[in-house]
């Protein structure tokens, strides 16, 4: 396939600006409205027609890569295909309510909650879930001050959160935010969780311990069920990390691993568009003894219909409202057009994606058996260079330099949508930017809107809006 | 058996032939794809969700029945989310898929039109709030507020204590959210009163001391007051080194004083008033702040630079400062945001110009103040109960129990907010205004 990216251009930008095409000051008079000294003196935006935004709007689009494009194989990222039925259920005017309404008169809204409240426990093997968390970092959050009320409230002041080196970002984040320490854990030599580094660091301080599974090589935790024990040992907690969870679905739960915690990345397991970087949604499921934390409101199911209710110990508030509702409509209807055959099929397929992938490409892959994911090394290619190569062939490339235990590593996830032709396409995207020369590899990429941008300049001169742009002329 | 697109035994969007499936085994070398899962028998789970697959009519169907269960009530309800009328455009044009089936711009040679829509976004939020820092997009008003307040103890590490100072009247959510962030970094929040709905600026002087950190202040407040008194209270926080955030939303902005203008360190709010319409309360954070602050920013920031063709071209930029670079060292755990709704926020935005804008906010003004007006001339009836400029919306004290009054409004098809037991919030923009006389007639009816 010969990729080249629409490109709009004019002297030397792309696209003008908005502000650029027009600038429109208006004067704010309020008179009669507001005093003048509570008011602004005035407003410069864009003064445009329908017409030219819709061009302007449909230029920038056609200078944008998405899945509905082509594949995009990040890793731990979990780009699947969005169903487009699920934007029109989304759509329904009677599914947009206000969060002020009272539960009688919004029993579809909250039954719809409620029934994805129950998938997501059954597909995760816990008890109860919240819905409330607008993200997957802010389900790590929730997830983490449900443990720290849990253990509060048994009088056990516990400062430590045990992290896996080769965790996301995110998790380290998202524990210090809480007020605990980390205590990085390296991995073994196969590239799991090392199991006497574990008992080094799990003490009477630790207060959980964070992990995703398969881990981020795609390699199953095999020892998941000791390791449980020992931190449950310890009075610590087991957290999941729910982003590989594509692997799992229908063949292990954490629940019955022995997780007390996990959070679900709806994004990555259940098709919600990422939007170019959100709304997500990371719900948070927890075991039956945790449940009194949950944030609150709850939704559960009586005699008279749907109702809203405060968890006992309830954490409180994570979001100022209920989290991002239209993403956890678009979740639930992609759980309940698949069911069970569907999802447990999702996983066999990324799984066989990604393994029948790393069979057709030349770059070396150290660790296995993988699941949905692998870690290639493109060795002494640097590997930033080999996936600006791999633009020019028409998709997107992996995660690089991350996890930082293999070197040079492409993290890669094709996830279960592509067809065989498709990731034959992206081996071959591979293995040609894995044997360029230098110097296309340097110069890469060269079909694409923009040419190879230099992000160091961007934050050395930091220009973060178009008025920065008028004050440097 | 497989048969690719419209089997009915597995995902209807995995597309695998039953030849492919067969060939790619062979290539990988065995000869099931079960064979394939390394999970111990202890932990494999053999047991079934009893979720039956649906077909897309159906489920259209069952949700689009399951929603209808929700009463038709024309909404007069606000309190920090509020519905403007959302533009054809904004649904049409954000939808396209290269926009809503695309990652975050890690590879920005191929995000560039995203990449320059976040960037015209933030433009918008540091013209309205006069800031020169606005980042992409926070989760919402809470998570902002609560994100500001981190970054003001930040810069204030050697402080002798860590107080945040917010507002009597509040949002439940913001504050819920404020005390939850605050927790793991050992700060405290205290209130300061309002008097007649607005802040009480002697109160908080005496409030303010070496501890406090940060003074938020709101306006609109969350009772639809206009803040008279934004600069006293900017200078008591500067007075005693303490960061003045202020708390507003994007139409409110086009008109109120300019943030920059009363000594507002740090801008969030609500960006979701434009291109979201009611959503239950999926909102769009606000975070503008000083150049100052830039290294401190939590979330992503859309840049300048050049590109190998030195043409201008946009990309993340000062990505030290985020999680996946600086782990728990980080401003802030935050990966996934709101950049869809950013997007649509702007397109809102641009659709409406500086005019209609400005125009919208003005209404916001008046509309409420004509609402309240009706209201009050009702027996047994007070409105605003505040004896201040509203925006949006206003309290209303009633003779009747509030919950009754709410209740018997729902029977007549409107949705109103009962504060407490004689006081209801009632809020109007475009969206139902045309509803408004009907609303009076149902008040006069039930108060």
């Amino acid at each position: 396939m010969n990729f080249d990216q629409a490109r709009f251009s004019r002297e030397d930008v792309y696209e003008p600006l908005l502000s650029e095409k027009d600038s429109t000051t208006v004067e704010v008079d309020a008179d009669g409205v507001l005093p003048d000294d509570l008011t602004r003196d005035e407003l410069t935006l864009p003064g445009l027609s329908e017409p030219q935004l819709a061009r302007h709007y449909t230029r920038l689009s056609q200078m944008n890569y998405s899945v509905e494009l082509g594949p995009y194989p990040l890793g731990s990222c979990t780009m699947k295909y969005n169903p487009s039925f699920t934007e029109d259920v989304a759509a329904d005017p009677n599914a947009g309510v206000h969060p002020d309404r009272s539960d009688r008169t919004i029993q579809g809204t909250l039954g719809l909650l409620h029934g994805l409240q129950e998938y997501l426990a059954d597909i995760g093997g816990m008890d109860a879930v919240t819905l409330q968390p607008p993200a997957g970092a802010a389900g790590e959050f929730t997830g983490i001050l449900i443990a720290k009320a849990y253990h509060e409230a048994r009088d056990d002041d516990r400062s430590e959160i045990i992290i896996p080196a080769s965790a996301h970002g995110t998790n380290f984040a998202s524990a210090a935010m809480a007020g605990y320490d980390v205590v990085e854990l390296p991995s073994d030599e196969e590239g799991r969780v090392d199991i006497e580094a574990l008992e080094a660091a799990i003490s009477e301080e630790t207060a959980a311990l964070m992990l995703t599974n398969p881990n981020t090589l795609g390699l199953f935790e095999r020892d998941i069920v000791e390791i449980s024990e020992m931190v449950h040992d310890a009075g610590g907690l087991l957290y999941y990390d729910g982003a590989n969870f594509n692997a799992l679905l229908g063949r292990a739960r954490p629940g019955d691993m022995g997780f007390d915690i996990m959070h679900y990345n709806v994004h990555k397991t259940f098709a919600t568009p990422h939007g170019g970087g959100g709304p997500g949604a990371g719900p948070v499921g927890v075991v039956d003894e945790l449940a009194e934390y949950l944030p609150s409101p709850m939704v559960r199911e009586t005699a008279h219909g749907y109702e809203q209710y405060e968890p006992e110990s309830t954490i409180g508030k994570v979001h100022g409202f209920a989290g991002n509702w239209l993403v956890l409509v678009k979740a639930y209807a992609y759980i309940a057009r698949l069911g069970d055959a569907g999802l447990a099929d999702a996983s066999a397929k990324a799984v066989l994606n990604a393994n029948y992938l790393a069979s057709q490409i030349d770059l070396e892959v150290p660790y296995g058996p993988f699941h949905h994911e692998f870690a290639a090394t493109s060795g002494d290619r640097d590997a930033a260079d080999v996936a600006k190569r791999m633009l020019d062939y028409g998709v997107h490339p992996p995660t690089t330099k991350w996890p930082e235990l293999v070197s040079q590593a492409m993290l890669t996830e094709p996830t279960e949508v592509e067809d065989k032709a498709s990731l034959d396409d992206l081996a071959h995207a591979f293995n040609a930017a894995y044997a360029d020369s230098d110097e296309a590899l340097e110069t890469a990429p060269s079909k694409t809107s923009a040419r190879r941008i230099d992000q160091v300049s961007a934050a050395r001169n930091p220009r973060l809006s178009w008025q920065s742009l008028d004050d440097s002329e | 058996m497989t048969t690719g697109n419209g089997r009915r035994d597995g995902s209807p969007y995995a597309p695998h032939t039953d030849a492919d499936e067969a060939a790619m085994l062979d290539a990988i070398g065995a000869e099931s794809v079960e064979e394939l899962f390394d999970i111990p028998d202890d932990v494999r789970f053999d047991d079934e969700f009893g979720i039956d697959p649906t077909g897309e009519r159906e489920l259209r169907q069952t949700l689009a029945d399951l929603f209808a269960r929700n009463e038709e009530l024309t909404e007069f309800l606000g309190r920090g989310h509020h519905a403007h009328y959302v533009p054809a455009l904004v649904d049409d044009l954000s939808r396209r898929s290269e926009f809503l089936t695309s990652y975050t711009q890690y590879q920005p040679e191929i995000a560039q039109g995203f990449l320059q829509a976040l960037f015209e976004y933030q433009s918008m939020l540091v013209e309205l709030t006069g800031l020169p820092v606005a980042n992409c997009s926070m989760y919402d008003a809470a998570t902002a507020l609560a994100e500001a307040a981190l970054l003001a103890n930040r810069l204030r590490r050697g402080a002798s204590g860590h107080r945040v100072l917010v507002p009597e009247h509040i949002q439940e959510g913001r504050l819920g959210v404020l005390e939850n962030y605050l927790d793991g970094a050992d700060m405290e929040i205290a209130s300061y009163p309002m008097e007649d709905g607005a802040a009480d600026v002697d109160a908080l002087s005496d409030l303010v001391d070496d501890e406090t950190v940060m003074v938020y202040a709101e306006s609109p407040t969350v009772r639809g007051v206009v803040e008279e008194r934004l600069a006293d209270i900017g200078d008591i926080a500067h007075d005693n080194d303490a960061l003045f955030c202020l708390g507003s939303d994007v139409v409110a902005l086009s008109l109120l004083q300019e943030p920059a203008s009363v000594g507002a360190d740090v801008v969030v709010g609500e960006a979701d008033a434009l291109g979201v319409g009611t959503a239950y309360g999926m909102g769009l954070g606000i975070f503008a702040t000083r150049d100052d602050y830039l290294r401190q920013v939590p979330g992503r920031l859309v840049g300048v630079s050049e590109d190998a063709a030195d043409m201008r071209a946009f990309t993340l930029t000062l990505q030290t400062r985020e999680q996946h670079i600086r782990k728990e060292r980080a401003t802030s755990n935050i990966c996934t945001n709101q950049a869809w709704v950013a997007l649509r926020t702007a397109m809102h935005m641009a659709w409406l110009g500086p005019d209609r804008l400005v125009g919208m906010a003005k209404d916001a003004v008046t509309d409420a103040r004509d609402l309240a007006d009706r209201l009050d001339d009702i027996s047994g009836v007070k409105a605003p109960v505040h004896d201040r400029h509203h925006f949006r919306e206003f309290v209303v004290y009633t003779d009747q129990p509030a919950p009754a009054i709410t209740n018997d409004l729902a029977g007549r098809g409107f949705a109103v907010h009962a504060l407490d037991d004689h006081h209801i919030q009632v809020c109007i923009t475009e969206v139902n205004a045309d509803a408004a006389d009907e609303l009076v007639a149902a008040f006069e009816e039930v108060a």
